[in-house]
């Protein structure tokens, strides 16, 4: 087993269902994941699909897990134009209750060794969960926080 | 918020945070050996970087490998600055970094 390449952590004044929903549904990820419609909603055998703002889909990856509102896992392979050709890699969504809050846990893993995309991405996650907390905590997403040469990417997906 | 100042003013853990930027997922040994302090000082200092959620750990069987969360100092980011000073501020950033080099 590879060791994970990222794992992000916050805390999100909300419950897991809360967090879940907003996860999964395209509307909600609407407004804060910079305009991406992720859905995610199917069970273990369906797809997770991510449609950029340009309209163009950026991900039809399988869904490998889905316990709600504990557990998701998704396979990563993002189908953006000009991305080195890579098997997919693993996101992992971890929702525990802490305290009144819920605690969300992000892995990354199973990245190729010397993988490209994993550089490419490692400025994303922190810039949607920011957004992500924001969004559900006060009803505002963030603005986009990545450089230009990120957003043309998503344009142009 | 309070947490993530007082877990960065201290010179050790921020080094601490720049090892496991420089290599994500190291366990408390590994980070032990390149450093100049205890391994007691060390596993506090980590306390305190978990404990401010700066530092997120994983268990793989016996070993407790340690992340850079750089989710906090993510929200402090966009707390202060905004969306139209980013890019200028990262112009300016760039444009350190290359004076800097030339300078070298």
């Amino acid at each position: 087993m590879s060791k994970p390449k990222f794992v992000y952590v916050t805390y999100i004044r909300a419950t897991p269902e809360k967090v879940w929903e907003a996860l999964t549904k395209a509307d909600l990820t609407e407004k804060y994941w910079f305009g991406y419609r992720v859905s995610a909603e199917g069970k273990p055998g369906d797809y997770m699909t991510a449609v950029s703002p340009a309209g163009r889909q950026a991900h039809h990856d399988p869904i490998l897990e889905s316990d709600p509102p504990r557990r998701l896992v998704y396979a990563w392979k993002p189908l953006y134009k000009d991305i080195p050709q890579e098997p997919p890699s693993r996101v992992i969504f971890e929702l525990e209750p802490a305290k009144g809050q819920t605690r969300l846990i992000v892995t990354h893993d199973e990245f190729d060794e010397g993988s490209k995309i994993f550089e490419m991405i490692s400025k994303g996650w922190p810039a949607v969960l920011s957004s992500l907390k924001s969004f559900i905590e006060t009803g505002r997403g963030l603005e986009p926080s990545w450089t230009e040469e990120e957003s043309k990417r998503a344009v142009q997906a | 918020m309070d947490a993530v100042f007082r877990a960065l003013a201290d010179a050790s853990r921020r080094e601490l945070l720049d090892r496991l930027r420089a290599e994500n997922g190291q366990t408390l040994s590994d980070l032990c050996t390149r450093l100049d302090m205890t391994r007691q000082a060390v596993s506090k200092h980590l306390a305190i970087l978990e404990e401010a959620n700066l530092v997120a750990t994983v268990r793989r069987g016996r070993e407790k490998l340690h992340y850079l969360n750089p989710v906090p100092i993510h929200e402090i980011g966009e707390r202060w600055i905004g969306k139209f000073e980013r890019s200028r501020l990262q112009a300016l950033s760039d444009m350190k970094k290359i004076l800097e080099a030339r300078d070298e």
